[in-house]
């Protein structure tokens, strides 16, 4: 069973945000790491090749930085790797890496697309969806159990309130969940074989399209920081004075209750 | 020539979900400004009286999408009947509730569409170049985003409790309009088979108005009862931090944090959390923010805007009592 | 000179460091207070490939550089000391010795599954009488047919009583000095070996380290390692070598212990700023960031050394100067981390008084300090 899990290397969570002189995010000294919800999504195709056998190819979107995510996923388990790095592609909204991972994913073999529900730094939850359109394929999303069966896939999907069962057919995509699995840590004869593995570079003209093919829908994005929440005040005081003083600031000051 | 904005309304079971009524009240005060028609969108089956609800919110016009193959949710059916009625009426601006339900549709509607989408937002103002412009919070909520469409119609999704829902005007009417359904077979190709919805006495934490959430300092599952009496006094939900979870004592669908739920209540109760930025990225936008906590240094202290420092087992208990009181 | 790691090391050090943070910390303190061995984080390192790293891959191992391994080390150890003196032990003192004087048989047999992490294994070769002065061994070990008989007793053995295969030493004959010393290698199980005093230990208590008790116990002829009389060579090379390992974990040590400092350092306030915004303390924080930087090079050079350098006589000065100044590094740093995290540094709330517990022991065992500066001597003075 061929998997292709679409990939994106993001910040760690814990990276402190700064914009620099020119209005974009500063990424100079930020941890770079596979985004965790794609993680999800590499440990599941793991989990089905071990099962089903074939071959387990991550797709990634970016700059040379990422192909050290795409090698952790080697070393997890991946046979091989895809990077797209096209110096047009500063400013790529979700429409238009949809477009260009659909094109890139439609030159593999695969049997099911796997991929994060969502990216920790944009934190749109768009592309693999769109990214399935593109595809005309079936789209799943947020899971948090897969089977497949023959040519059957049966998902548990995360709903507000609870969350509901989908039978649907492969190919398909299906991005995960948190609770989908625990991703398995890359073992040292995983790393040491990683480097070996094949990982391709494309550009956008590798894939047939010019970046006028794929200009952004969206205008680029200006960031900015929040305002820094005004200073609190700290309630003292015995625990029952405490309790009183607080139930009543929250009811005629800040009037939340 | 583009015309109107259009809420897609959310209904489970044929009631309205809140964020709906949230974009509508918002919507209203552009369409107001701008002299577009405010359109909302109702897809199921058997939604007819649903229309009178909305009219109410502030729509001038509705159309009613009645299917038997939309009586449930599916990406597919939802999509493609959209994209239909989208294509036809050429709205300026569609926005939808980011739900599970929206986060799921929008983005396959908006590549259907060939347009792009600003997920998520907490912010919205009209724009004179693109209709609307978008704020939207990014890494985690430690930086925001502003950004607007170029394509048309503008499409965007919208977390709940951004804005408040006005006060229902139930003399107002709306022109009602039915449309059919127009699903290609192609879209349903994922079948629904069970639905399992828990049920809870408690709001849903993401359009929750006030959360008690326990951390690491709840010291173990028995301990959340202490919570859980707390916020049935004052009608909250119940979260928990990451580390709560990671240590099994609550299950994971509580979570509300960088890889749990985002939330944007009034009122944050923070008990025995210290504060880890994954945690913020999760209820910083909340906007009463108090914190409970033994450590006076606990990182929490310094973004909230009540903190006691105490033993959540002694304040919390007091603090149920004091909220009777009031209630 | 590079000094850049390369992508491997990078992503070993990320995967060792993830596991420890997640894996390894929530139960340090417990495992500590009690005692208690980590089995299961054994076996789960066993899984990550952290029980092989410089072994081939013919005999189960991972066939990764000395640098790779000190790296292993180094990261367990920044978590818990305890299980990267487990690690350490089990692959510098009883895998390696097996990898470099073992026949094939005794390889297939042994080097294999303790590469792989299915068997633990520990190293017999102190004695009461028989610390530094490693040649007075009084263990015995007599030749009778096709087994020899060995009699005595080892203490202070790390991984005692968990490990299955163990590389001893005994005396074969007294005439002849270290030259009459021989070393085996025994399994568990083995009649008449078994296991005395558990030590109580001041730091790396959950490391397990046992008194080992050989009464008549009957080894096979075919586990004799290298020729008889090669004991003390045996020995000595294994120290050698082991001494990253140790080196390694001091470094671990002092980096985790540094960085609790610096954190804290950050957070707390005293006279209206923070701690970190103290010169007094800066200087602490500087000077521990100094040391702990030098101890890194030197480490890391000895670990370069040891995989391009494949005689241990040049490598033995470099290994012996990591060991000495990692361990007083360790011991420096964890001493002034307690002192900056005060009164709390002091108590079982932060990790800072377990590593400094823990830091103690890298500047005893493996070779005393002092040794280690009797290795560098003999070394600098015959150059």
């Amino acid at each position: 069973m061929n998997i292709v899990v679409t990939l994106k290397q993001t910040f760690d969570t814990e990276a402190k945000i700064v914009i620099d002189g020119s209005g974009k995010i500063d990424a100079a000294g930020v941890n770079l790491v596979i985004n965790p919800y794609d993680e999800f999504a590499v440990e599941e195709a793991l989990k089905l090749k071990e099962k089903f056998g074939g071959e387990v190819t991550v797709v990634s979107l970016g700059g040379d930085k990422t192909e050290s995510s795409i090698r952790t996923a080697m070393a997890m388990g991946a046979d091989l790797g895809v990077l797209i790095n096209d110096p047009s592609l500063e400013n790529v909204d979700e429409w238009a890496a949809a477009e260009i991972l659909a094109k890139a994913v439609a030159q593999i073999p695969y049997d099911l697309i796997l991929a994060g529900r969502i990216a920790v730094d944009d934190g749109s939850s768009q592309v693999a969806v769109r990214m399935a359109d593109a595809l005309n394929l079936p789209s799943v999303s947020s899971i948090l159990k897969l089977d497949i069966d023959g040519d059957k896939a049966t998902v548990i999907r995360e709903i507000d309130g609870g969350s509901e069962t989908i039978e649907l057919s492969i190919p398909a995509v299906l991005t995960a969940q948190k609770g989908l699995n625990e991703p398995r840590y890359p073992s040292m004869m995983g790393i040491m074989k990683a480097k070996k593995k094949e990982l391709k570079v494309l550009t956008l003209a590798d894939l047939g399209i010019t970046a006028a093919d794929v200009a952004s829908k969206m205008t680029a994005p200006k960031f900015s920081l929040p305002t820094p929440r005004k200073a609190g005040k700290m309630i003292a005081g015995e625990p029952a004075e405490q309790a009183a003083e607080l139930a009543k600031l929250l009811r005629e000051e800040a009037k939340a209750i | 020539m583009a015309k109107g904005i259009w809420i897609i309304v959310e209904q489970t079971k044929l009631e309205i979900r809140k964020v709906s009524l949230e974009l509508l009240s918002e919507a209203r005060t552009i369409a107001d400004k701008t002299g577009e028609p405010l359109v909302a969108v109702i897809l199921g089956k058997g939604i007819a009286d649903l229309a009178k609800t909305v009219a109410a919110y502030g729509a001038d016009k509705v159309i009613l999408v009645d299917d038997d193959k939309l009586a449930d949710y599916t990406t597919g059916a939802y999509t493609s009947a959209l994209n239909k009625i989208i294509r036809k009426e050429e709205p300026q601006a569609v926005l939808i509730g980011n739900t599970a339900i929206g986060k799921d549709l929008a983005p396959r509607l908006a590549h259907r569409l060939g347009v792009g989408m600003a997920s998520d937002c907490t912010g919205m103002e009209y724009d004179e170049a693109n209709f609307l412009k978008f704020r939207r919070p990014v890494y985690g909520g430690k930086a925001f985003s502003e950004v607007a469409a170029n394509a048309r119609p503008v499409l965007a999704t919208i977390r709940p409790n951004t804005f408040p829902v006005a006060a229902a005007d139930e003399s107002r009417q709306a022109e009602v309009v039915n449309e059919a359904a127009e699903i290609d077979a192609a879209d349903l190709r994922a079948i629904v088979k069970e639905i399992a919805l828990v049920a809870s006495a408690r709001p849903e934490l993401i359009e929750a108005n006030v959360i008690i959430s326990g951390g690491r300092g709840m010291k173990g599952p028995e301990n959340y009862v202490i919570l859980e009496a707390c916020a049935d006094v004052i009608g909250a939900a119940v979260g928990a931090s990451r580390a709560a979870v990671d240590a099994g004592w609550i299950d994971q669908k509580f979570q509300v944090g960088q890889t749990g739920k985002t939330v944007s209540p009034t009122l944050y109760i923070a008990c025995g959390i210290s504060g880890a930025i994954q945690h913020l990225a999760g209820m910083g936008s909340s906007k009463v923010i108090v914190a409970i906590n033994k450590d006076p240094e606990a990182y929490i202290f310094t973004l909230a805007d009540y903190g006691i420092v105490g033993d959540l087992f002694e304040i919390v208990p007091l603090l149920t009592e004091e909220f009777k009181k009031l209630v | 000179m590079n000094f850049q790691l390369n992508e491997d090391h990078i992503m070993m050090r990320k995967m060792v460091r993830d596991f420890a943070e997640q894996e390894v910390f929530p139960g340090a303190e417990h495992r500590d207070e009690n005692e208690e061995f980590p089995m299961d984080l054994w076996k789960k390192c066993a899984e990550l490939g952290l029980a092989g790293v410089t072994f081939p891959e013919e005999y189960n191992g991972v066939g990764a550089d000395y640098l790779s391994y000190a790296i292993t080390v180094e990261e367990l150890s920044r978590i818990d000391a305890s299980l990267g003196v487990t690690i350490s032990a089990h692959s510098s003192l009883c895998a390696n010795p097996i990898y470099k004087f073992g026949n094939e048989e005794q390889k297939k047999k042994y080097l294999a599954p303790l590469a792989s992490g299915e068997k633990m294994g520990a190293f017999g070769l102190t004695e009461n009488m028989a610390g530094s002065d490693a040649a007075g061994t009084r263990t015995t070990a007599v030749r009778e047919g096709d087994e020899y008989v060995v009699n005595g007793s080892k203490i202070f053995i790390t991984n005692g009583y968990y490990a299955d295969t163990y590389v001893i030493t005994a005396q074969m004959d007294k005439s002849k000095g270290v030259k009459g010393i021989s070393a085996f290698i025994l399994e568990k199980g083995t009649p008449g070996f078994t296991f005395g005093k558990k030590e109580k230990k001041m730091g790396i208590r959950s490391s397990a380290t046992y008194e080992l008790v050989f009464e008549n116990v009957r080894i096979p002829a075919e586990n004799l390692l290298g020729n008889e009389g090669d004991g003390f060579k045996v020995a000595m090379t294994t120290l050698d070598y082991g001494r990253i390992g140790i080196a390694s974990q001091a470094l671990g040590i002092a980096q985790g212990a540094y960085e609790q400092a610096l954190k804290y350092a950050k957070e707390r306030t005293q006279f209206g700023m923070t701690l970190a915004e103290m010169p007094v303390i800066q200087f602490k924080l500087a000077n521990m960031a100094i040391q702990i930087e030098a101890a890194r090079l030197m480490v890391y050079q000895a670990a370069y050394f040891a995989s391009e350098i494949h005689d241990n006589r040049k490598i033995s000065k470099y290994t012996a100067m990591a060991k000495a100044f990692a361990g007083d590094t360790a011991n420096a740093v964890t001493t002034e981390a307690v002192q900056v995290l005060g009164g709390y540094g002091y108590t079982r709330d932060y990790p800072v008084e377990r590593m400094m517990r823990d830091a103690k022991i890298t500047q005893i065992y493996e070779g005393t300090n002092e040794i280690q500066r009797v290795v560098v001597a003999n070394n600098i003075l015959k150059d």
